[in-house]
């Protein structure tokens, strides 16, 4: 295959050059590619806001900024962080990129609307960009925008929700091209236990994503309203019940962290048989887990509201339903290990950042079991602990499988192959650094170290100070991890078709795969996971 | 690409879509159910207070509208653009007699000073204040989708009066009435829920 058939060169639909053949696209692979500049900028920034965060808190008192600033700080980082990388980053990037080719198709089943979604999500940057430097400065609500704060701050609260509400549109539709392509255009031969598990875990993704999006687009409408028409309804001397607000951002914004983890476990779930050299143990597990933790996920989503003032049976209910959640978790990360027993493992970058991701992950899993218990939870809501906790599973897990999957999947969108020393180096740094940035706030949340205050009693400054240097090994390695790659597209293009020895289709294609992503028809194997050619050609 | 459309799919693009309108109407029919059991006597005397008469006429209209969308997918199917075109222009007529009558049924209410954040509303029961404040935001987004199913009949129209919607090639304005049967749908809830509620 010459290098002028792949995807980058050749545009589709064909005959369009320069600019407009990507951004009137109707390739899945090049908007993979689009939403990932726009998505690493995002993720960049959002980085280091919350180092700005983290370096004001290493001093007591004021430091760098004051209590506003802080607070405005806190609100840009969390929306950017959820709405503009966790929710969107692995779905749209890999999922865009490989769910067709996995499923041995040509593109999406809406091409068009795909495109559209990713308009919507740039459009919805621009407003939020726009509510950072225009009127009366970026919201300080926190990216909860609880009532009657909301309601009442004098921030761009409206323009901000209104930037969620057009990134949920984009999410939405998203995950209605998903699954309507995981129905219909699958290739003949590839029964449901013949796909992928990262295609898998795209699927549960994106029901959660159609189902309770919408959600959020009518919580954000009503804040809009309440702001315009100061109509009462969630306002206790109108009539109105502010507790009702929680309820329904939660409705959402529970779901949401799955929608954010789901895709990630389906990427490790993709890597570990691979550098294992083994088939995954318990595919079925882990297929119906996703399933059950997309079903049971959007069950629980009170366990956030144990202090606002709900009923005991309430509290009790949920608490109850948080922890079945936890199990069908469990059955993925037992399956994980599992699949490593045994197999002959060979390193990699996106294997060590998979194995970080497991422990991360996992420990992440735990501190919500004590969030999870009301009677543990009432101690420590809203105290750093509860920081340290989302952070394991969204940035230690997430952002450790969102990095492994770059790390996986770059030679076959690229055809570059990067340097593996920087990106064990920046590796090594982030998971040291993540540790000794986040153990600190689990310790000083259960010392009673409030979240969201930019000063605190002089008993934390120490902790305080510690983790601050964490933070900034993390970041550096973090960055590190992104010049290598960056840096790798400068190189030759001779990636092999199968670098790691991965057996599903995207390894049958070519590095960078052509336009139309298969010139011969696919062959579907009966399992997935069948190492057996692999591990005979390596004896060779 | 498949050079025959597969119309299954772009059905089940279509019901996806569907659901999620469901779900969004779903978080309003949350406050309102969790607020009738709030205040029960008030809505009740909130919901006597609006015009059952205009209200039945606004159900019976897009019920109607609802079979006239489906008679021109009907006759489309046969081949009968004339009638396709004559059934649809009814339905959004019917659309706009919606659309008129709710702007009369409001024009009323601000008249007697019942609206967002009016007078008599802040000063007034709280429990009215919500039954009123949901009224306008699920009649208000509920008329939006009225007028949103109105441009979609009305591009379904111009599409069919070019030809480019034919008996063989009609999932546009397949789709465009299940939208329109979606926006009928929830009113047959809205309906009951505030003017006939007792």
């Amino acid at each position: 295959m010459t290098a002028a058939h792949s995807y980058l060169e050749q545009s589709s639909p064909p005959g369009r050059s320069g600019w407009k053949a990507w951004l009137m696209t109707h390739d899945h692979k090049r908007l993979g590619l689009m939403y990932l500049w726009a998505i690493l900028f995002w993720f960049v920034l959002a980085v280091f806001l919350g180092l700005l965060m983290r370096t004001e808190l290493m001093g007591a008192g004021r430091t760098i900024m004051g209590a506003e600033t802080y607070s405005s700080m806190f609100t840009l980082h969390g929306v950017i962080m959820i709405f503009f990388f966790g929710i969107p980053a692995i779905p749209a990037i890999f999922g865009n990129f490989f769910l067709p080719i996995q499923l041995g198709a040509d593109d999406v089943f809406f091409p068009r609307l795909n495109l559209l979604s990713w308009y919507l999500f740039m459009f919805g940057g621009g407003f939020a960009v726009f509510s950072l430097f225009f009127g009366d400065g970026f919201p300080d609500t926190g990216w909860t925008f609880y009532v009657p704060f909301s309601i009442s701050s004098a921030g761009n609260v409206s323009l901000t929700v209104t930037a969620a509400f057009i990134l949920g549109m984009s999410s939405m539709l998203t995950g209605l091209n998903f699954v309507t392509t995981f129905h219909r255009m699958r290739h003949k031969g590839m029964g449901l236990m013949k796909i992928p598990l990262f295609t898998w875990s795209l699927y549960a993704t994106a029901w959660v994503q159609i189902l309770a999006t919408p959600v959020i687009a009518i919580t954000f409408v009503l804040v809009v309203l309440e702001r315009l028409l100061a109509i009462g309804l969630f306002e206790p001397d109108r009539g109105g019940d502010p507790l009702l607000y929680q309820h329904l951002f939660w409705m959402y914004s529970h779901p949401a962290v799955y929608i954010i983890i789901l895709p990630a476990m389906g990427v490790i779930s993709e890597i570990i048989p691979v550098f294992s050299r083994k088939a995954i143990f318990g595919y079925k597990g882990i297929v119906y887990s996703s399933l059950a933790i997309a079903i049971a996920g959007s069950l629980v989503w009170a366990h956030h509201m144990y202090t606002s003032g709900m009923s005991d049976v309430s509290v009790f209910v949920f608490s109850l339903l948080t922890f079945l959640v936890a199990v069908p978790s469990a059955v993925k990360v037992f399956s994980w290990v599992s699949t490593m027993y045994k197999g002959s493992i060979a390193m990699s970058p996106p294997f060590f950042l998979s194995l970080c991701f497991i422990y991360l992950f996992t420990v992440g899993g735990l501190t919500g079991l004590v969030l999870g218990a009301a009677g543990t939870d009432i101690h420590v809501h809203d105290t750093q602990f509860v920081v340290a906790h989302f952070h394991f599973v969204m940035l230690g897990g997430t952002g450790f499988a969102f990095f492994a999957a770059l790390h996986y999947w770059w030679p076959k969108m690229f055809g570059v192959m990067y340097r593996n020393r920087p990106a064990y180096v920046g590796a090594v740094a982030a998971a040291v650094g993540f540790v000794f940035h986040f153990v600190p706030m689990l310790i000083l949340g259960m010392q009673g170290m409030p979240r969201r205050y930019y000063d605190y009693l002089p008993q934390y400054e120490t902790g305080n100070f510690l983790a601050g240097f964490g933070a900034y090994l993390l970041v550096f390695g973090l960055l590190l991890m992104l010049l290598n790659l960056v840096l790798s597209l400068r190189g030759p293009r001779t990636a092999p078709a199968n670098p790691w020895g991965g057996t599903t289709l995207e390894w049958t294609v070519p590095s960078p795969p052509p336009m139309e992503n298969f010139t011969a028809s696919p062959e579907i194997k009966d399992f997935p996971y069948d190492f057996s050619e692999i591990v005979a050609n390596s004896k060779k | 690409m498949a050079s025959t459309i597969d119309t299954t799919g772009v059905r089940i693009g279509m019901w996806i879509f569907l659901y999620s309108e469901i779900i969004l109407f779903g978080g309003l029919f949350v406050l309102y159910a969790v607020y009738l059991y709030e205040y029960p006597e008030l809505f009740a005397q909130g919901g006597k207070e609006l015009n059952r008469i205009i209200g039945s006429l606004n159900t019976v209209v897009l019920l109607v509208s609802s079979c006239t969308v489906a008679a021109s997918i009907t006759a489309i199917q046969r081949g009968k653009k004339g009638q396709a075109m004559a059934c649809l222009a009814f339905s959004i007529f019917c659309g706009l007699v919606f659309v008129v009558n709710k702007y009369f049924e409001w024009g009323a209410k601000i008249d007697h000073d019942i609206y967002p954040n009016s007078a008599t509303l802040q000063d007034g029961e709280p429990g009215l204040n919500i039954f009123f404040g949901l009224y306008y935001v699920i009649t208000g987004l509920h008329g939006l989708h009225v007028i949103i199913g109105m441009v979609l009949l009305s591009v379904s129209l111009v599409l069919v009066h070019h030809g480019r919607i034919t008996a063989s090639r009609y999932a546009v304005l397949e789709n465009s009435g299940l939208y329109w049967h979606l926006v009928d749908l929830i009113w047959i809830f809205v309906f009951p829920l505030f003017y006939l509620v007792l």
